[in-house]
């Protein structure tokens, strides 16, 4: 699979990627409740990082901080060198680096496919009309379903529309993706469409913060497993020294639970 | 290499909300200080000043039917509650006559009965479709106003029609009728608490204890016991009796009055019955099928499942069907029914006092309008299915 | 029961083919004399109708209907100059260019109007109480909704100028009779009837739409000023009567704006405008709530700002859930404008009221009063109508 975006993973060792994500003593309550606490990340370019975590854990919210769909009180956030605070310029510049696949798609149903995939890029990233059409019907073909251009998303199966969702936030030639539990909805014969795009999304290099229940996904392509639980990061590693070996107590209260 | 430049306060989303409400508040405060200035420069120069003290003169005008007392000598404010009163008798009784034929109407429109229904949807249609204000003048103009002379008045039993208006039987009040009003209250509670205690006990044991039959039957064995106790019923009757001028007796009711009655009865009972024809096709099918399945006859089901669930359908556009007819009833005015809107325009020609008589009519209808809100709420909460 | 037999030299249940007349019996059957409750049902309200009609007919067939056809062009057109009149063809004229290449182009719903209010023009123009004159352009009226009907069908790439055109549409007319400074001006405290009634209407419909639509915006608003500012305009003008808010701009209006006269006609249409508005505005606040917040989450993820969310996103989706409602209040405004004849202004019901105090005319209301409610029944009908079928059509494209 050609790169299209980000780093050629086979070539640049981990270590000397640049940081494109970088959380320091983040911090959140909603109320009295502390959703969020001093949670530190790091996240390398090309990096695909799967947040797993039991529900109530905050892992949605901290992903969702990212792209500032979230506020948060303490802390601070850096997305592509672009700190994310009250500066309306700024987090408009970060929601442009990064795409984010919802649970529910949210695809806008008034609109057919194409329109929902470029409108966007037509009046965020200020392409022609023809430019931002090509792109989308690449991309459709790209996650499989170039046939439905012209389609309105009623009438497509949940697995395809969440397909359109990738690819309406590729549209943006984003640096980051974010997944927020993208097949949780999905009935069981469609989450498989939907990991195979992901697969090949991380394969080309993308940077992926995926946020699931999808176990065999996390193994096979995870580069990184971060384990949340009551609003903190308990464990993080690689996917074999966590799902093999897990240090902490809550790690393995929770796998298993799972597995 | 972080940006750290600091953030423009326009870009700054969370000084963006206060700028903007502080703009906001700007320019609405220089809009009405504005209005607020031409009102004073304009009154100053007419010479009134802002007071309520103009509601203690005298009327000086008469009003043609009122229910409590009212002669042309009474202070300006008791004519204000005279046609205060006015709205509410046309409204109670547009109310209550609205519900009644606009069920009948909407339980007519389900009806598998192919004539009824379309019947049913013919009148909604018509009636609905046409303004109001139309409808109040066909039966005024049209109808009531070509009846012929008190003097050859057409009559229905004792019920008579003529130019001047209707001459009904109507109740009396008598002395005992505050011994009356207490001893229904009494009823009332009483067969409440038998009827549920009834229904209680047929639900523990399983006999049959007829809670509705036995609760009825309280109330009138013990309403006629009370009948032979005082000797006469709780409100006298009086039949009108033409006296060669007019009708003595029974109440007459003028021709501005039934015409916005019967108008804005049968208009607002289109919408009551799509209303409540909404209420019933809202509650699901299965519901229904449930019951038949668990053996209930049709008329049980009605009254204990569906029915139920129907009313918490209807009830929240059914209350503001409620406030519109009494919104409505102000139309009065253009048949000389005097409700608290057409004396109010009378008191602001006589006094030029426009902006306070004007406040107090709308404070009334506001009363109105929270009063129904606080109840529907009050209800909604009361009555929400409870979820998960 | 009668089909089953029980030896089997015949078929166990006979498919009779139903011929028209057993299918009539079978219909009368089941709708109407299901069983005897239903019987007495059917013929104790058959008995009504037949009484009722026949009651309406002879009135329809014994009454003089002078009352109603020697004021056609009062009660259409008020006391607009005769010499002007020709102001209002015009604009007429337009509308039905309009609609007939709106019917070509768009077909469905819109065939039903254009053929309702060419139905309309032909009978008024049969009428022998129309002038020549008269008859002449409504018959050109009906000849160029049915030309343009063909041209909406086979020229291309009409229906954005259309859509246009329409939007332009009260303006231009308003701008004919106007004249600015081309023409001389016709007053508008000259105007009236129906074609009142319609400028009131089209006026107030147009005008309460944004203001409508800001005060549900800024009634969702998280800025609490700007919140309870809406609640409390909204709340205050929904409690009150639309008598009330006609008096207050009637009586007040010229006192809060000091100097400044505005004629009566004007001064209602901003009542009503200000009145619809606030009804509209919890209409679309109905549809704003129905939005998912996962739309808004969506475009804000993509990049979109408030403004182009709003545009693009959520307000496509909130006024398609509410279009039902709000043609139901544009309705209920048409309906409304009578309410000017309580104020003097001589709108369509407000003309009949003058006509009827005519000495000439006495004993005549009924006349009268059914012609103009019976107009006033077609155009609220139509529009209905429409919307119930706009509403049916809004469930395209979901699988």
């Amino acid at each position: 699979m050609e790169s299209v975006f980000g780093v050629d993973k086979l070539t640049t060792p981990l270590n000397e990627r640049e940081d494109i994500i970088q959380v320091k003593k983040l911090n959140k309550w909603y109320g009295d409740h502390h959703v969020l606490k001093d949670v530190d990340l790091t996240v390398k370019q090309g990096e695909v990082i799967v947040i797993l975590g039991p529900s109530g854990s905050g892992k949605s919210t901290f992903i969702r901080t990212i792209n500032a769909l979230e506020e948060f009180q303490k802390g601070e956030i850096v997305v592509d060198n672009i700190a994310l605070t009250d500066d309306l310029k700024n987090i408009e510049e970060i929601r442009k680096e990064t795409g984010m696949v919802f649970q529910s798609f949210n695809l806008f149903p008034h609109m057919t496919i194409l329109k929902n995939i470029s409108l966007a890029p037509i009046w965020v990233r200020k392409w022609k009309k023809a430019k931002a059409e090509q792109i989308a019907k690449e991309l459709l073909e790209r996650v499989g379903i170039p046939e439905q251009a012209n389609k309105y998303p009623g009438q497509l199966s949940g697995g395809q529309q969440q397909r359109v969702a990738i690819a309406r936030a590729l549209a943006m030639q984003p640096k980051i993706m974010l997944f927020d539990e993208p097949t949780s909805a999905l009935d069981p014969e469609m989450v498989k469409e939907v990991l195979d795009v992901m697969k090949t999304l991380a394969e080309s290099g993308m940077t992926m913060l995926v946020v699931t229940h999808e176990m065999g996904f996390a193994r096979q392509v995870a580069d990184r497993i971060i384990l949340f639980d009551k609003g903190e990061i308990v464990e993080m590693g690689k996917p074999e020294e966590i799902f093999d070996n897990p240090k902490h107590e809550r790690t393995k209260a929770f796998l298993s639970q799972i597995l | 290499m972080k940006k750290t430049t600091s953030t423009p306060l326009w870009r700054n989303r969370k000084i963006i909300p206060i700028i903007s409400q502080i703009i906001f508040v700007i320019i609405v405060g220089i809009v009405i200080s504005f209005m607020i200035r031409n009102v004073i420069s304009g009154l100053e120069q007419i010479g009134l000043t802002l007071g309520l003290d103009y509601l203690n003169l005298k009327a000086s005008f008469p009003i043609a039917e009122s229910i409590i007392s009212y002669t042309p000598d009474d202070p300006y404010k008791r004519a204000l509650l005279v046609g205060l009163l006015n709205t509410f008798k046309v409204s109670i009784f547009g109310i209550i006559l609205a519900s009644i034929i606009g069920v009948i109407v909407g339980i007519a429109r389900l009806s598998n009965n192919w004539l009824v229904s379309k019947v049913a949807t013919v009148y909604v249609e018509v009636f609905r479709n046409t303004p109001l204000l139309v409808q109040i003048f066909i039966w005024n103009f049209a109808v009531f106003l070509p009846m012929p002379k008190i003097q050859e008045a057409l009559s229905m039993g004792p019920f008579y029609f003529s130019n001047r208006g209707a001459s009904i039987p109507w109740f009396t009040l008598q002395d005992n009728t505050i011994i009356w009003m207490i001893v229904l209250i009494i009823l009332v509670v009483g067969s409440v608490f038998l009827f549920k205690k009834l229904t209680k006990i047929s639900f523990e044991s399983g006999k049959s204890t007829y809670p509705l039959i036995s609760s009825i039957g309280f109330i009138i064995v013990t309403a006629i016991i009370t009948y032979f106790i005082l000797g006469n019923g709780p409100l006298g009757f009086s039949i009108p009796v033409f006296n060669g001028n007019s009708f003595d007796g029974g109440t007459s009711l003028s021709i501005g009055f039934m015409s916005v009655l019967v108008a804005l009865t049968i208009y607002t009972s289109t919408f009551i019955s799509e209303i409540v024809r909404a209420g019933i096709m809202g509650v699901p099918k299965g519901q229904t099928e449930a019951a038949k399945a668990l053996g209930f006859k049709s008329h049980t089901a009605l009254r204990l499942i569906i029915f139920p669930q129907a009313i918490r359908i209807i009830i929240p556009p059914l209350t503001s069907q409620y406030l519109n007819l009494i919104k409505n009833s102000s139309l009065a005015m253009a048949v000389a029914y005097q409700d608290i809107v057409g004396i109010g325009n009378t008191i602001i020609n006589q006094t030029g006092h426009t902006l306070e008589t004007l406040l107090i009519v709308i404070s009334v209808y506001l009363l109105f309008s929270l009063t129904t809100s606080l109840l529907m709420n009050l209800f909604n909460k009361k009555f929400q299915l409870v979820e998960r | 029961m009668d089909n089953i037999q029980l030896n089997n030299t015949e078929p166990v249940m006979e498919t009779k083919k139903l011929n028209s007349q057993r299918k009539l019996q079978l219909w009368l059957k089941n709708n109407l004399f299901k069983d005897w409750k239903n019987a007495i049902l059917t013929i104790i309200t058959l008995m009504f109708t037949i009484y009722f009609l026949t009651k309406v007919g002879k009135f329809l067939l014994t009454s003089e209907w002078g009352v109603v056809t020697d004021n056609l062009r009062l009660l259409f057109v008020g006391q607009f100059p005769m010499e002007e009149i020709w102001r209002l063809w015009v604009a007429l004229l337009l509308l039905s260019v309009l609609l007939g290449t709106t019917w070509g182009a768009w077909r469905g719903i819109i065939g039903h109007v254009a053929i309702s209010l060419s139905a309309l023009f032909i009978v008024f123009g049969i009428l022998p109480y129309t002038e020549v004159e008269s008859k002449i352009y409504l018959f050109a009226n009906v000849a160029v909704i049915i030309l343009f009907y063909f041209v909406g069908k086979y020229v291309p790439k009409v229906k954005v100028p259309m859509l246009v055109l329409w939007i332009l549409f009260i303006p231009i007319t308003l701008s004919i009779i106007n004249g600015f400074g081309v023409l001389e001006p016709v007053k508008t405290n000259i105007w009236g009837g129906f074609l009142l009634t319609l400028v009131i209407a089209s006026v107030a419909i147009l005008c309460s739409f944004p203001l409508g639509l800001l005060l549900a915006v800024g009634r969702r608003s998280k800025l609490p000023l700007i919140k309870y500012f809406c609640i409390l305009y909204i709340e205050l003008i929904r409690g009150m009567p639309l008598i009330m808010v006609l008096f207050i701009a009637q009586l007040l209006l010229p006192m809060f704006l000091g100097g400044i006269q505005l004629d009566n006609v004007v001064r209602a249409m901003i009542a009503f405008t200000l009145f619809s508005a606030a009804y509209l505005a919890e209409n679309i606040r109905g549809g704003l709530q129905s939005v998912p917040r996962g739309q808004f989450e969506a475009a804000q993820a993509l990049g979109l700002n408030n403004f182009k969310l709003m545009v693009f996103v959520v307000l496509p989706q909130a006024l398609k859930a509410v279009i039902p409602a709000m043609v139901g209040q544009f309705i209920s405004v048409f309906k409304d404008t009578s309410l000017v004849a309580v104020i003097g202004l001589a709108d369509f019901l407000g003309m009949g009221k003058k006509i009827a105090a005519n000495p000439a005319y006495l004993g005549k209301y009924m006349e009268l009063y059914i012609v103009i409610a019976l107009m006033y029944f077609i155009f609220c009908f139509l529009m209905s109508h429409v919307s119930k079928h706009i509403e049916k059509s809004l469930g395209v494209g979901t699988r």
